[in-house]
């Protein structure tokens, strides 16, 4: 049976691609999730420890079958150094939000305390509303969210995922980027 | 063959030098395409292509002017098809590259591999909706392999190489560099001797091969008591047409091709069965759904082939075999994956498997042949009217079967699958995944660049041959010789058939009036003929093929013919519209639709 017809069961995954500083190398990832149906829940880029190549952590709702064609298919961008999805429970992931929460004299203190209570900072105060910050992980951000909820989030804006292998474990998102990177650096 | 033949010789020996030093991005244009043995591309100029354009008589490569870049792009991918050597177009910024963007999915969709170059405007007026500006990364950007935006000349000699090896590697694809106007006015210093200046690219991981695959394969192959090869276009991509033949003779396993498989397999050999899908022959659907075991190589499982997925061949365990581990079960679930060169896996299973025969097997699927072949249109009795079909096996005959035939796309595409005989890989061109109408005659011209000293054949519908004519005037420029069947039936034929069979019969915009065929190759000083009946065939084929240039040929054939057997959008594979038993022969239980397969 195709695996379209197994009753999918799709999980969030978060995949670590490791791809060329090149112009259009975004769009041609999202340009690829699009074409193909996938659906992305975020998608982030930033620089990696290496020069010239960037590192991008897709996190992505799908089933088994789907998310190893969305890794063979991401395979075959030619900007593309490598991907690997990371093992829930083996990475780091944070999701940074600044919420704009209500808050004036009657409630202040406690909406400072609910997010102190979660780690959160406060980075700018107006006579009736804050700005809060929060670097967690999605699960810890969305409790938050909840909470801040039953005063009044005014705006809300979050990074979407960043995630690396924990510290001590095998880290597969680096071994053939650094060999990448000496290709480079060698000029061939 | 005749004296037209093409020469592929470019006039002038190279006059430029080839030392290191000074060269113009325009320079290195060219001087790459030399190096990666180019000896001819097919494309149209315009204001930012113009630098490329003036740089191009100082090389040995020949330039074929088209008369649509469409046809370009075609003519490109044709050359790709025919000869398995990358194909290059060539055309300018805005109108020129968008015009190529049918003939880029075409190739997309089919894996060729084609290297289309583009003018863009300058550098400084990117962004600013300059004249003849269009985003051609971005428009063709899902529609190939990859591309690139090359704004200074000394990125044009590092990426043209990147784009050539891209490509032709792993599972081949059609390329774009777009290259601004001060890119190829610009300079640098250049070495072309100095190969490391092509940027490697990435390195790929084989993943997706099963464990212990090639002893479970093996083990299900030796067990298998109905195996069915499905032959797709990888085995012809490969070049494994010789693997494939034994792995066939050791383990007796009969061959179903895709549309672009056919001629991976002769056949006219006693193991092939020929296409299998919605137009394949009934028998090998049949086959199809019968088979315990599925071998499938270097094919994708594509709708047109499997028909309703959840009634796919359900006795079959499935082997798929696969350059490009996205494919694996993209589809089809399948049993055994093995992702790697389809010619290298068969080298390596063959010997593995156990030498068989499938007697009572190849027996079976003989038997329904039999009772398939009492509807065979060529069986009908000769009224004196032009049947596609039969214009079509004729020209096998008289071909022996030895043409590059290169069609368009409806029911003549179809009738061409099911009868003329491909006996060698790469004598059919056609467009499969895309289905782009206009192909056939710019690819024609493409094929015969790529196979000067082989006998060249259109065969196209009246409609698809009108989107792409005015390249009859590219033949007639270029002095080279294609033969052209047109299978005039008055109709968008293939739209008609669904219309009769699916709409009621309201044939909305099917119906289209065609010039004069004869006097519009005589307008471009070429030769035409028209055969409205069977038995002028023969005579007018001969001329045709002895005639020193491109010959048309219009062949007026009945008008309401439909492409049998066919396996509706969508429905299961087994369930036929079978071509009405001829009414002089009393339909049997033997050859009833309703009768049961044995099983
Ligand atoms: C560019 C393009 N437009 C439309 C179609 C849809 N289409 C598929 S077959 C067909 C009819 C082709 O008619 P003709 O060329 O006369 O060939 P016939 O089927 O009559 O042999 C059409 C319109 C297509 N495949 N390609
Ligand atoms: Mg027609």
């Amino acid at each position: 049976m195709s695996p379209a017809l197994v009753p999918a069961r799709p999980r969030l995954r978060t995949f670590v691609a490791t791809v060329e500083d090149v112009p259009g190398v975004l769009n041609r990832v999202a340009s690829l999730f699009r074409r193909r149906g996938y659906n992305i829940t975020s998608l982030t880029v930033g620089q990696s420890e290496l020069s010239g190549l960037s590192r991008l952590t897709i996190v992505v709702a799908c089933d088994d079958a789907t998310a190893a064609r969305l890794e063979a298919n991401l395979w075959k961008l030619v900007d593309l150094v490598e991907v690997h999805e990371l093992a829930a429970g083996e990475a780091v992931e944070r999701d940074l939000a600044l919420i704009k929460v209500k808050a004036d004299k009657t409630t202040r203190a406690q909406v400072v305390q609910a997010v102190e209570l979660f780690a959160g900072r406060v980075v700018d105060v107006a006579p009736d509303e804050l700005v809060v910050e929060i670097a967690a992980t999605r699960e810890r951000v969305d409790d938050l969210r909840r909470v801040l909820e039953t005063f009044g989030v005014v705006a809300l804006v979050r990074t979407g995922a960043i995630a690396m292998p924990r510290a001590g474990v095998d880290d597969p998102t680096r071994t053939q980027s650094q060999s990448q990177s000496q290709k480079s650096a060698s000029g061939t | 063959m005749s004296s037209a033949t093409v020469g592929l010789t470019a006039a002038a020996a190279t006059t430029a030098d080839k030392a290191p030093g000074r060269r113009t991005g325009a320079e290195m244009i060219w001087e790459v395409l030399e190096q990666e043995g180019v000896d001819v591309v097919f494309g149209y100029p315009g204001g930012a292509i113009m630098p490329a354009y003036d740089a191009l008589p100082k090389y040995a490569v020949r330039h074929v002017l088209v008369r649509h870049e469409q046809g370009a792009a075609h003519m490109a991918d044709g050359y790709a098809r025919a000869s398995g050597r990358v194909g290059v177009a060539i055309a300018t910024s805005g109108p020129g590259a968008t015009n190529l963007v049918t003939g880029i999915a075409t190739a997309m969709l089919d894996s060729i591999p084609c290297v289309f170059i583009t003018g863009q405007v300058s550098s400084h007026l990117i962004g600013t909706d300059g004249f003849q500006e269009t985003d051609v990364t971005g428009v063709t950007l899902p529609i190939t392999k990859h591309n690139w935006l090359v704004t200074r000349a000394a990125d044009v000699g590092p990426v043209l190489r990147e784009a050539f090896v891209v490509a032709r590697t792993g599972r081949p694809g059609p390329v774009l560099v777009d290259i601004t106007k001060d890119a190829q006015q610009g300079s640098c210093d250049f070495d072309p001797a100095d190969r490391r200046l092509a940027r490697v690219p990435h390195g790929r991981p084989a993943r997706g091969t099963s464990a212990d695959a090639y002893e479970r394969a093996a083990a299900l192959i030796d067990v298998a008591e109905r195996p069915l090869i499905l032959a797709g276009h990888g085995i012809v991509q490969a070049g494994a047409t010789a693997e494939l033949m034994a792995f066939v003779e050791r383990t007796g396993a009969p061959v179903a091709s895709t549309l672009l498989g056919l001629g991976g397999f002769p056949a006219t050999h006693p193991r092939a069965l020929g296409m299998m899908g919605m137009h394949g022959e009934a028998w090998v659907n049949r086959a199809v759904q019968e088979a315990d075991l599925l071998i499938a190589l270097g094919m994708r499982f594509d709708d047109r082939v499997t028909g309703n997925l959840k009634t796919y061949a359900p006795r079959a365990r499935k082997i798929h075999v696969d350059l490009d581990s996205s494919e694996i079960g993209k589809n089809v679930a399948v049993d055994i994956a093995i992702v790697d060169d389809v010619k290298r896996v068969l080298a390596a299973l063959t010997p593995r498997c156990k030498p068989a025969d499938r007697g009572p097997w190849i027996a079976r699927i003989a038997n329904e042949k039999g009772d398939a072949a009492v509807r065979d249109i060529q069986q009908l009795p000769d009224t004196g009217k032009l049947h596609a079909a039969h214009v079509i096996h004729d020209l096998w005959r008289l071909t022996e079967g030895r043409a590059v035939v290169v069609t368009d796309v409806g029911q003549h595409q179809m009738w061409e699958a099911q009868y003329y005989k491909h006996d060698h890989a790469r004598g059919l061109v056609t467009s499969g995944g895309l289905g782009t109408m206009g192909f056939a005659l710019p690819a024609a011209i493409g094929a015969r660049f790529a196979r000067p000293h082989d006998e060249v054949w259109v065969i196209a519908g009246d409609g698809g041959f009108q989107m792409t004519a005015a390249e009859l005037s590219t033949c007639a420029q270029e002095g080279i010789k294609v033969n052209i069947a047109i299978i005039n039936n008055g109709y968008l034929g293939m739209v008609r058939q669904w219309q009769e069979m699916f709409y009621g019969g309201r044939y909305v915009a099917t119906p289209m009036r065609s010039p004069d065929f004869v006097k519009l190759a005589e307008a471009h000083g070429l030769t035409g003929f028209r055969v409205t009946k069977r038995s002028e065939l023969a005579a007018v084929v001969a001329a045709a093929r002895s005639a020193p240039g491109t010959v048309v040929i219009d062949f007026r054939v009945e008008q309401e013919d439909s492409v049998y057997p066919m396996v509706p959008s969508g429905a299961d594979l087994g369930d036929m519209i079978r071509r009405p038993a001829p009414s002089v022969l009393v339909e049997t239980a033997a050859d009833s639709d309703e009768d049961e397969v044995p099983r």
